[in-house]
């Protein structure tokens, strides 16, 4: 058993998974949701043991570090992480059906991952040569993870939000029904930020202080460094939003989906379009 | 007058301490800073300035563009954010304060119709049991509470994490505590560079304003190396240093290899590898074919150099003996490539103890010039990123209150019981400051649980 066999195994599952969230969003078949959700399950399992396998081939390669260190593998570290944070709301909340929202973003990370990148093991290039890696790309991905959820149910407030406003149609009919109320909704989106803004809080500090420890300059305005500020910012103001006046609601949804946004692009736009100083740059 | 004054600074007041305000400055500050990530920092390069038309470059100068998190509209806005977080602090804090250090341990009717947890059960109990057994349990699955009596009733109160209310204030501190850390980071300390030769030592560094500094001790490089994967792709960049005072090596600090993500400390200055280069040096001497008309010419590194005839030559490689290479010979020689300006090029081997080998070249191929090797100096230098910050340790201590606040504020709850004991009446009131659903969840638990204890131990 290869690493590189169960990866695709896991883009598989991560696909049929998201399918049967579909089939049971418009079915609204009870089974189908045990179903998604244990096709889901097994699919993390499945990449989880990858992971752990391509830490130990590059380690028999003699090139051994964490799995995390060009785009690649961070792409399927993230995609890793949005199914895990993803688990763990489903365990705590049982709102399965959001499943339909988040899994999509998890089977576009492995499917970008697995068909149109290399996903040769490389040894790490001087700078990267850190325990700090571990810590920071671990607590960045969480964090980004968590956004990613809370970005799926933001988008889930406001098609139920705008349902609701649009008349009152057959009540129970259509795809929203099977949607939790917008009252759960906002406090889903809640608390899936609440675990993302610590997490990327810890992200930006473990960055600053390996930049410190290998530079002498724990800030430096690097593009990376100033859009995850931006995001910490856009975050921020989205807390600050549940208590302030007439930016609850849709206004907060809309800050939620528009962090998600601005975390993407500074994990993949910054690279892609700004220099700097991470590393997966060329994107190849 | 003085009203107006009184009223204007009221206003000032309440603008500063408006949610409002915190929510225009984070936003804006998130949409500012994207400037300065598309705009490059620092000194633009040649081929940026080539891309912008000058009207555009004079007005991204005029407005501090190329130097944007440091100009003064944005260290305003974070002045801004830095007053509107201690005022809203200010303003809440008193009330929070008085939360937890004076709790309402009365339970009275207008308190409990404030609360939207209560629950009420009847007991024959006497008063003064039922008030023992209560106290009891709510010690064993709550906290110990205090218990008062007035107006012919008996008032529990009892609480959870009073603390926690803080953890905000902590989270506003934090900020002001990193940026007290960066303050005294840049008063007080400076970024600099510097570039070691092999084998030599500098006392003197240059900071990033171009002000040279004194480091009070002086710091040798022994030995550079750099190792590449067999992709090409670099492995390791290591240099080998010793730290000097008055001459003499520091004991501990002799011949310590530092590395990218391992650099040195010594008083309080950090010595980081962040570059290197080739610092070699060779001299030869160019001549006519018939010894005269000597011009010395340097080579420095891999640096290409202008021959007299108009030629460029560099070098390839070097030897101090060329015996091992070929027998017979005997003495350094270099290995250098020359182009000439009619665009031919040809490498050859340039030799300091043969004169009439590099003769009988030079006339194999014209009249000359003939270019004699003297001796060459093979040799790296390291380049060194130089800091000094005390103010870093404050910046951590910041970090740490950030996250511990966060923290706390996220996952810990204020949570208070009341119990009044009223003739034969129990009423049970719960408040928390966070996470109503799951503490309406434990309410109705704890109420059930004081309600199935009572009643079970009457019956026995």
């Amino acid at each position: 058993m290869t690493s590189s066999l169960l990866f695709n195994i896991t883009t598989f599952a991560y696909l049929i998974s998201m399918l049967a969230f579909f089939a049971f969003l418009a079915s609204r078949a009870k089974g189908l949701g045990v179903a998604a959700m244990s096709v889901a399950y097994g699919g993390l399992l499945a990449q989880t043991v990858a992971i752990a396998l391509r830490w130990k081939e590059s380690y028999d390669m003699g090139v051994g570090h964490a799995p995390m260190s060009n785009l690649y593998e961070s792409v399927v570290f993230f995609s890793w992480t949005i199914v895990l944070i993803y688990a763990l709301l489903d365990f705590k909340y049982k709102y399965r059906v959001i499943g339909a929202f988040v899994m999509p973003f998890a089977l576009l990370g492995m499917a970008w991952a697995q068909l149109g990148m290399n996903t040769g093991i490389e040894p790490l290039v001087p700078a990267l040569q850190s325990n700090w890696l571990l810590y920071h790309v671990i607590t960045c991905f969480l964090g980004y993870a968590a956004f990613a959820v809370a970005c799926g149910i933001s988008i889930m407030y406001l098609l139920k939000a705008g349902s609701e406003s649009v008349a009152d149609k057959v009540a129970g009919s259509g795809l929203m029904a099977m949607f939790p109320p917008t009252r759960v909704l906002d406090d889903l989106n809640y608390r899936a930020i609440m675990i993302g803004f610590p997490l990327l809080t810890l992200g930006i500090i473990t960055g600053a202080a390996w930049a410190n420890y290998a530079w002498g300059t724990y800030w430096s305005w690097d593009p990376k460094e100033t859009w995850s500020l931006i995001v910490w910012f856009v975050y921020a103001a989205f807390l600050h939003a549940r208590i302030t006046k007439g930016w609850v609601g849709k206004r907060a949804a809309w800050l939620s989906i528009i962090g998600f946004a601005a975390t993407i692009f500074c994990y993949l736009g910054v690279n892609l379009f700004l220099s700097g100083l991470h590393s997966y740059g060329g994107g190849k | 007058m003085t009203t107006q004054k009184k009223d204007f600074l009221h206003s000032l007041w309440d603008f500063f301490c408006s949610l409002k305000l915190t929510m225009f400055l984070l936003i804006s500050l998130a949409i500012i800073s994207i400037i300065g990530t598309v705009i490059p920092q620092g000194t633009p390069h040649p081929e940026y300035l080539a891309q912008i038309s000058a009207t555009k470059l004079s007005l991204y100068k005029a407005l501090g563009f190329f130097d944007m998190y440091h100009s003064w509209w944005f260290i305003l806005l974070l002045y801004l954010l830095t007053v509107n977080l201690t005022a809203c602090s200010i303003k809440r804090l008193p009330h929070i304060w008085k939360i937890i250090t004076q709790p309402v341990t009365v339970f009275d009717h207008t308190f409990e119709r404030s609360l939207t947890n209560v629950a009420t059960f009847s007991s024959q109990e006497e008063p003064v049991v039922l008030k023992e057994r209560l106290v009891a349990l709510l010690e064993g699955s709550f906290a110990t509470p205090v218990i008062t009596e007035a107006d012919g009733a008996w008032h529990l109160f009892a609480q959870k994490m009073p603390w926690c209310r803080l953890s905000v204030y902590v989270v506003h501190l934090s900020i002001i505590v990193i940026f007290i850390g960066t303050m005294v980071g840049s008063l007080f300390g400076y970024k600099a560079y510097v570039n070691i030769m092999e084998g030599e030592s500098v006392a003197k560094v240059v900071t990033r304003s171009e002000k040279e500094l004194d480091l009070g001790f002086s710091v040798r490089c022994d030995k550079f190396s750099a190792s590449f994967y067999a992709s090409g792709a670099p492995k390791e960049f290591k240099s080998i240093l010793t730290v000097l005072e008055n001459g003499k090596p520091v004991p501990g600090l002799e011949h310590t290899a530092i590395i990218v993500n391992d650099p040195l400390t010594y008083k309080g200055i950090t010595f980081y590898q962040s570059s290197y280069g080739d610092a070699s040096r060779f001299l030869f001497t160019v001549t006519d074919l018939d010894g005269k008309n000597a011009v010395p010419v340097t080579v420095l590194g891999t640096e290409p150099v202008s021959l007299p005839d108009g030629s460029e030559m560099h070098v390839l490689e070097s030897t101090p003996d060329i015996a091992p290479y070929s027998p017979g010979l005997s003495g350094p020689a270099a290995n250098v490539e020359i182009h000439t300006p009619d665009g031919k090029s040809e490498r050859l081997v340039v030799y300091a103890n043969h004169p009439e080998l590099n003769i009988e070249h030079a006339k194999h191929h014209g009249k000359g010039p003939v270019l004699q090797y003297k001796e060459g100096d093979k040799r790296m230098y390291t380049g060194l990123q130089v800091a000094k910050d005390p103010g870093v340790g404050i910046v951590w201590l910041g970090c740490f209150l950030m996250v511990f606040g966060i923290f706390t504020a996220f996952f810990f709850s204020h949570r208070r019981i009341w119990v009044r004991i009223q003739a034969g009446t129990v009423t049970v009131g719960g408040n928390a400051s966070k996470n109503q659903g799951a503490f309406q969840q434990s309410f109705e638990h704890l109420v059930e649980r004081l309600k199935a204890d009572l009643t079970k131990e009457k019956q026995q």
